[in-house]
């Protein structure tokens, strides 16, 4: 401090030191206000016991994680085998976000094929884009598994694998 | 405080106390405005008319609305539509406003734009008017999310997207938006809060800045003409009223904003009694389902130019993914109007006829939005997206041109 600094110079500084810590610390709490709560945290993990899901080969089954659709299809021994396939025993999965990687639409399983009524994209049963607007495949989301069960949200090796066979 | 004798309980000691006839007459009856003006300059009041019809039948809204995923569709489509008295009428009032008002908006942008408005002066009036088209955008989306239909849902589900980045699994910033891993209760109750409370005590404020960044370079008028005010005004207030150029904001100019704003409403309920449907969305009667994707997402139409400029680049260029081009040209279509009068390089304020490089430009940004704006609501599919795609393309090109066609007008002219 220079010797002009006075008293009103030495209030002002202290209070601007005052409000701006104050301040600080006020966004970071309104920041967490927005976060998403715990609860919805704690419900981010879904489960899916492939054993027990009655799958059936060639038809995918759709479950929910995280408010959106998880799309799993047991291959059946007509469709091509591809590094990224989980596989799990002698079976051999899809396991992937059903959102169109476009803008977002949820493509609808026709024969051999996922179909996007929005604007035409087409998946092949690996999750590939074979037409249309989709920039990339369907989007593996994070699991890891134990025996037959996924836990999704759970980052594991089966899904980085998944996801480095799509990039 | 020189003390004041006159009783509180007569008009002479409330005048005393709160020198009411002094505000007056720097607000109303003196503050000047030029007389070279025509029905544009009318569409300030008409805005201020239309968000208080907003507040208005927000309010009565508000009353029976219910910001819950579980009970927000009923409460609009049942409670409000069917069991309150005239609910159907302020519901059809608040969209059908809420959808002119943005009309009304662009009218009044691009007259600023066509005249001159916006530069050697006026710069804040311009900057903290789109703060206002901003904030009112901010509002209009807000607003949409409420009914929770799947219009409301989808659209909440793409434009909070947007904050992904463009991958679909980035954790972190969309998540925060949404208070969750998808839109939901959360979502629905924040964005509550934003509408009905944040967003327009934000516009009320913005709305006094716009006002007040206004009262001092004063109103601009067709031929652009610099008014020696304090001159004119003197020779109104003498008596020589056909000579001064000015007039008063009140009782003169209102006068006639008030014949522009009874023709609005005319048309305005016209469309609240005959033609509501355009502002309601048949898809939008469905309640929200996370799991269904209606089969053609699009905005309201007042969004959807800068909608076709995220959609545009659809393939991928100059090592970057047509995703992520798409999102900064988006970012930018909604910033660059804010930095107009920094880009106009001519010196001279002139209405745009007066400029005819200018004006051929003014007319393909217009022509250019329209495009945009068609397109954005058509699937982007086949030859739809290359329409998109090239109109994105001369969007960006018109205002990168913007300072050197300014700069060869001025320069044609003498005035560089």
């Amino acid at each position: 401090m220079s010797k002009e600094t006075n008293r009103r110079d030495f209030l002002g500084m202290s209070f601007a030191a005052v409000a701006a810590v104050g301040g600080g610390y006020s966004l970071v709490g309104m920041k967490q206000a927005w976060d998403p709560l715990p609860s919805v945290l704690a419900a981010g993990f879904t489960t899916i016991d492939l054993a027990k899901a009655e799958l059936k080969p060639g038809i995918p089954k759709t479950f929910t994680w995280r408010g959106k659709p998880i799309f799993v299809l047991e291959k059946t021994s007509k469709m091509e085998n591809w590094d990224g396939d989980l596989i799990i025993g002698d079976k051999r999965y899809t396991v992937v976000v059903g959102l169109c990687t476009h803008l977002g639409c949820i493509p609808a399983w026709k024969t051999d094929v996922w179909k996007c009524a929005c604007h035409g994209g087409e998946f092949n049963p690996n999750g590939q884009q074979t037409f249309g607007p989709p920039p990339k495949p369907f989007v593996v989301p994070p699991f890891s598994v134990s025996g037959t069960v996924l836990t999704l949200g759970e980052e594991g090796e089966q899904s980085k694998a998944m996801m480095t066979a799509r990039a | 405080m020189a003390e004041i004798k006159e009783s509180f309980f007569s008009a002479e000691g409330l005048e005393k106390r709160l020198n009411g006839k002094k505000f007056w007459k720097t607000m109303m009856t003196e503050y000047w405005i030029p007389k070279d003006i025509n029905f544009l300059w009318a569409m300030g009041v008409v805005l201020a008319t239309t968000f208080m019809i907003l507040i208005v039948s927000g309010i009565f809204l508000l009353m029976y609305y219910k910001p819950d995923t579980a009970l927000a569709f009923d409460s609009v489509n049942y409670t409000i539509m069917q069991d309150v008295a005239y609910g159907w009428l302020f519901r059809h009032m608040h969209g059908v406003a809420a959808s002119v008002i943005f009309l009304i908006i662009y009218i009044h942008m691009f007259t600023g734009i066509y005249y001159g408005s916006y530069k050697k002066g006026r710069e804040m009036i311009w900057i903290s008017g789109m703060l206002l088209f901003v904030t009112f955008s901010a509002a209009g989306f807000s607003g949409y999310m409420l009914p929770w239909g799947q219009m409301s849902y989808w659209a909440a589900a793409v434009i909070t997207n947007l904050f992904a980045g463009g991958s679909l699994e980035a954790y972190g910033l969309v998540e925060w938006i949404r208070g969750g891993f998808a839109v939901g209760d959360a979502t629905l109750t924040r964005f509550f809060m934003l509408h009905v409370f944040l967003l327009p005590i934000v516009i009320i404020k913005l709305i006094v800045v716009h006002f007040y960044t206004l009262r001092i370079p004063h109103v601009n008028n067709q031929s652009a003409e610099d008014i020696d005010y304090d001159a004119e005004a003197e020779k109104y207030l003498a008596g020589n009223k056909k000579e001064s150029k000015v007039i008063p904001f009140w009782p003169v100019f209102l006068s006639k904003d008030f014949a522009v704003l009874g023709l609005f409403f005319i048309f305005y309920f016209y469309l609240v009694f005959f033609n509501y449907n355009f502002a309601m969305d048949p898809v939008n009667f469905d309640p929200a389902n996370p799991m269904v994707t209606p089969a053609h997402i699009y905005p309201e139409w007042y969004f959807l130019w800068s909608y076709e400029t995220l959609r545009g680049p659809f393939f991928d260029m100059f090592g970057m993914k047509a995703g992520d081009i798409g999102l900064m040209i988006f970012g930018l279509a909604q910033g660059i109007f804010v930095v107009f009068p920094f880009l106009d390089r001519d010196p001279d304020i002139l209405p745009a006829h007066k400029r005819p490089k200018f004006f051929i430009w003014f007319w393909l940004l217009i022509i250019d939005l329209l495009v945009l704006s068609i397109y954005g609501k058509l699937p982007p599919t086949g030859a739809n997206a290359w329409v998109g795609f090239y109109a994105t393309a001369a969007f960006l090109l018109l205002w990168a041109s913007l300072p050197f066609i300014t700069k060869s007008d001025a320069k044609a002219r003498g005035a560089l």
